[in-house]
């Protein structure tokens, strides 16, 4: 592969897509199906508000309700805010630590196509009999009696795409911990590099729990096992443990690598390095680890008893603390600054009050007396959005605008992004903050509809008119997102002129192999030394010579392909609980994993070295040639 | 991405070569002495549980012990994790072994009572 | 491409195992990989505890009715056995005595092999005698999840070590496939770790109660 740009044709792109290990790649890859599965999860919420304006409405079923509401938090959470995390995740990280490539590029094409046939396969309940409808926390009570499908479309979607969510975890790890340019020290890497590698731990040691809690669902449901048939010696606590023993460390996946996200912004925009590094550093590794002390917050009412109950709430109280530190961190950063108010810095202001609100309700519901009052209403879900949204949400929000140079070349639209921020924010604070006293006032949650007469019609009704706000916002974003493309006009390295990180430093997008020479790091915020100091590049570390690159592989997509075959083999399996099982049940199941294992095969027996980059090539992109 | 081949640059090849040898054979004598420690402990606690002389108060504790010994054993020794370069695997398995711990005493309480 | 690059007794490295940067990449994968497999097991065994003896009414069978210690120290000693076999294969391979990794590897799958065949007529005796089935008791699901994940394990693990053998077989040693074997034979130790807890915990505890 010569680094002249061949000019490529529509197949020859897909084809590179689909076989591409490059992290640049990937990350269009997860930022692209993520963007498609966030437009669905937020349907799915237009639906559920659309059938809450009033009350007794029939918009949709119960039954129909219940598909959607499952399908909201499940898309959301592992098909939306988890592949965009990925992707700024695949698109910035190695850059940031100047290096060429993760530790695995096989692998990390392997975890997005695990994501995305987990999420095709999950998706594709709802024309197969219906979706599941017992809560994107599917408990197994009531789980293990839903009928149709639905919930082996959840387990087994979902295990598939946790596969993949682990091995990036791992990946990532090992990426940060072993090909940081040299005098890049682990307290001179940025905090979004910092809250990735955090992240990533809480990924390694919280999927294992979720894994086993959905083979242990899957056989119940598909292999007659017993682990939740009370009547069998079975428990179903067993399943809340396992879920939320994963569920709370999964939050915090979620929110460290937005707070990485705007500990990047913040410092840009107020051209002031990020104030207390260190302690920014403790508090993600702290937050990392009490996040796994803390998960029966969620199951204070199922009688645990005043021990277990106390000794979690003061946990989660706890976690507060170094929460706390950040917030103090970035708001002292700001102090003194020079302010730019950019998007991606108006979604940073934005974040601040909404997700320190979201925090401080989640205090509330640690006391666990309180909590008996909350469980269980709109309080809660009040709650989580102000956190989920005004943190994650604003994040990707925020980083599509930040990201978007490096990542496609081009620059977003500022006018049209004030737009989609000030629509977002108002619809955002319309539709959750009446919520809160919806719960108070002793609203459930998941309730497809309510009785009029009971005060809850103006808050319901002033809750959805904030999504269609939001939906509107959505669109202008599609607007400009459409736009920018359609203009296409390119942007140089450092299109916000105040870049502090290496990403900056090269071009945009980078030229396949990222850097001609690995840079050499002289301190924290490394490409703002070199910028203060007159430098036009980074100070390399080595000479020029040949760079050693990986090659394409079809094999990642029929990994995953064997997987999501072998899935609807063990569905319709002769002894799964619907009792619909088809006697090509088994075999399917058998050519799935066939397909899988022979792909693993053909990858360990076929040697793959890679190829070489020339050092002539490289010299002659120096005299402007076009790179591929 | 780039390889170092990190060569002895002695002059001397076969004085480090011998010297390695040697090395690893007496590392090797270790690794057969751990061996028979783990063989040894594992048939200690097989005679605890099946001599029925014992509390069971006693024999929990105790074989559980002589597990965590036994696997000490396998983490350091087999797989090498007293030797230099290991230190963020460990730290790595330490916590997983603490979110193990944690998992396991919920369920060993908090489930059925 | 270096890796394939030929090298003498003399001057293989000390850890050719770490040699390149895709070796370091795979040794800290690997380890953190295992990092992930010890909440997997730690869950399932967490899910045993919980389960033990858990059964409908008394016509089930409880651990202490079906556990044959001699049998289990008989598998014990085989794949304890079999982790050292794997430490002499290592231990080969940094003298670059191809050869030798080779035949101790082989007595690895062998040991491996047996130890399997043994846990294969344990199921189906249970099976057979006391119609103990994965779909019996809550407590025979736990059962057969833990001890048929651990076994699930070791059989990837014989597929994987025969699979490097037998690509390798007339390639010989290089910086290429040490990582690989090295990385092997610790997924080998580890599920000797799984074993000796499962042989601790579910069988010896079990009998007694």
């Amino acid at each position: 592969m010569s680094s002249v740009a061949a000019k490529k044709g529509l197949g020859a792109s897909i084809l590179e897509y689909l076989t591409t290990v490059d992290h640049k790649k990937i990350a269009h890859l997860y930022l692209g199906t993520g963007g498609f599965f966030f437009l669905l999860g937020g349907i799915e919420a237009l639906f559920i508000r659309i059938q809450l304006m009033k009350p007794n409405n029939n918009f949709v079923s119960e039954q129909l309700f219940n598909e959607i509401m499952t399908m909201h938090g499940t898309t959301m959470i592992f098909l939306a805010a988890m592949p965009i995390l990925f992707a700024f995740m695949n698109a910035v990280v190695p850059l940031q630590i100047g290096a060429r490539d993760v530790a695995f590029p096989f692998l990390n094409a392997l975890g997005f196509w695990l994501f995305f046939f987990g999420g095709l396969f999950l998706n594709l309940s709802w024309f197969l009999g219906g979706a599941p409808d017992a809560g994107w926390t599917s408990y197994a009570s009531l789980s293990l009696r839903s009928e149709g499908h639905g919930i082996d479309f959840y387990t087994l979607g979902l295990q598939i795409s946790g596969f993949g969510t682990l091995i990036s975890g791992i990946n990532f790890l090992a990426t940060i911990i072993n090909m940081r340019a040299p005098g890049m020290s682990f307290m001179r890497m940025p905090l979004f590099t910092w809250t990735t590698f955090v992240a990533s731990a809480l990924i390694l040691l919280a999927f294992p729990p979720l894994t086993i809690g959905i083979f242990l669902l899957m056989f119940d449901r598909l292999f007659s096992s017993n682990f939740f048939d009370v009547t069998m010696g079975g428990n179903t606590i067993i399943w809340e443990h396992f879920f939320w023993i994963f569920g709370h460390p999964e939050v915090y996946i979620l929110v460290l690598p937005a707070f990485g996200i705007f500990s990047e912004i913040i410092p840009t925009f107020s051209r002031k390095r990020l104030f207390g590094y260190s302690s920014m550093v403790f508090a993600t590794v702290l937050i990392g680890f009490l996040g796994f002390m803390v998960w029966a917050h969620h199951m204070f009412t199922t009688g645990l008893g005043n021990v277990a109950n106390a000794i979690f709430a003061i946990a989660t109280m706890a976690i507060a603390v170094p929460t706390g530190i950040k917030i103090f961190n970035w708001l002292l950063t700001m102090w003194g600054g020079s302010i730019k108010i950019t998007v991606p810095m108006l979604y940073s202001l934005g974040f601040i009050p909404s997700f320190v609100i979201g925090g401080v309700t989640g205090v509330m519901q640690a006391v666990a007396p309180l909590d008996y009052q909350l469980h269980d209403t709109y309080f809660i879900v009040a709650h989580f959005h102000y956190v989920i949204i005004g943190g994650v949400v604003f994040a990707i929000l925020a980083a599509t605008h930040f990201y978007w140079p490096k990542i496609f070349g081009t620059k977003l639209s500022e006018k049209l992004g004030y737009v989609t921020f000030t629509l977002f924010f108002i619809g955002f604070h319309c539709t959750f903050f009446v919520q809160h006293f919806l719960g108070l006032m002793g609203m459930p949650r998941r309730v497809a509809t309510y009785l009029p007469g009971q005060g809850l019609e103006l808050g319901n009704l002033i809750s959805s008119i904030g999504a269609l706000l939001m939906a509107v916002a959505v669109i202008t974003l599609l607007i400009n997102i459409i736009m920018t493309s359609i203009r296409n006009k390119k942007v140089g390295a450092d299109p916000w002129e105040d870049g502090r990180t290496m990403e900056w430093a090269i071009a945009s997008p980078p030229p396949y192999y990222n850097f001609k020479q690995t840079p050499l790091v002289r301190g924290l915020d490394t490409w703002w030394i070199e910028k203060m100091e007159g430098k036009k590049e980074l100070t390399p570390a080595e000479p020029l010579g040949n760079i050693h690159m990986p090659n394409n592989s079809i094999l990642p997509l029929f990994i995953a392909f064997g997987l999501f075959v072998a899935a609807f083999g063990a569905m319709y399996n002769p002894l799964n609980s619907v009792g619909d099982g088809k006697s090509w049940g088994v075999p399917l199941l058998i050519i799935g994993l066939a397909i899988t294992f022979g792909s693993m095969l053909i990858r360990s027996l076929r040697d793959d070295f890679g190829y070489h980059i020339h050092k002539e090539d490289l010299l002659e992109d120096d005299k402007g040639g076009k790179v591929g | 991405m780039n390889m170092e081949n990190e060569q002895v640059k002695s002059p001397n090849l076969r004085a480090h070569h011998d010297y390695r040898r040697k090395k690893s054979a007496k590392e090797m004598q270790f690794q057969v002495i751990t061996f028979a420690l783990m063989i040894f402990l594992t048939i200690v606690s097989f005679i605890a549980v099946g001599s029925g002389d014992l509390s069971v108060k006693f024999i929990i504790p105790f074989i559980l012990l002589l597990a965590v010994i036994q696997v000490g054993f396998q983490l350091y020794y087999f797989m090498h994790a007293s030797q230099k370069g290991h230190e963020l695997p460990m730290l790595f398995m330490y916590f997983a072994m603490i979110i193990a711990f944690v998992t396991i005493l919920a369920f060993a309480t908090i489930i059925w009572w | 491409m270096n890796t394939e690059e030929r090298f003498t007794l003399l001057n293989w490295p000390d850890h050719p195992e770490t040699q390149t940067l895709e070796g370091k990449n795979k040794f800290l994968g690997f380890w953190l990989f295992l990092a992930g497999e010890t909440v997997l097991f730690a869950s399932l065994f967490a899910t045993y505890l919980a389960l033990k003896d858990s059964v409908p009414d008394s016509t089930h069978p409880l651990a202490k009715d079906l556990f044959n210690l001699p049998l289990v120290f008989v598998m014990t000693m085989l794949l304890l056995t079999s982790s050292l076999t794997s430490v002499y294969a290592i231990y080969h391979m940094r003298n670059y005595q191809f050869k030798k990794l080779q035949a101790w590897f082989v007595i690895t799958v062998l040991l491996g092999v047996g130890f399997l065949s043994l846990e294969i007529y344990e199921f189906t005796h249970y099976v057979h005698e006391y119609h103990f089935t994965f779909g019996s008791s809550a407590f025979s699901s736990a059962y057969y999840t833990l001890v048929g994940t651990h076994g699930a394990h070791v059989t990837f693990g014989l597929c994987w070590i025969i699979a490097l053998l037998v690509r390798n077989a007339k390639r010989g040693l290089n910086l290429y496939n040490a990582p690989k074997y090295y990385v092997a034979s610790l997924y080998w130790h580890f599920i000797d770790v799984v074993w000796v807890f499962i042989f601790t915990v579910v069988y010896l505890i079990g009998k007694v109660g």
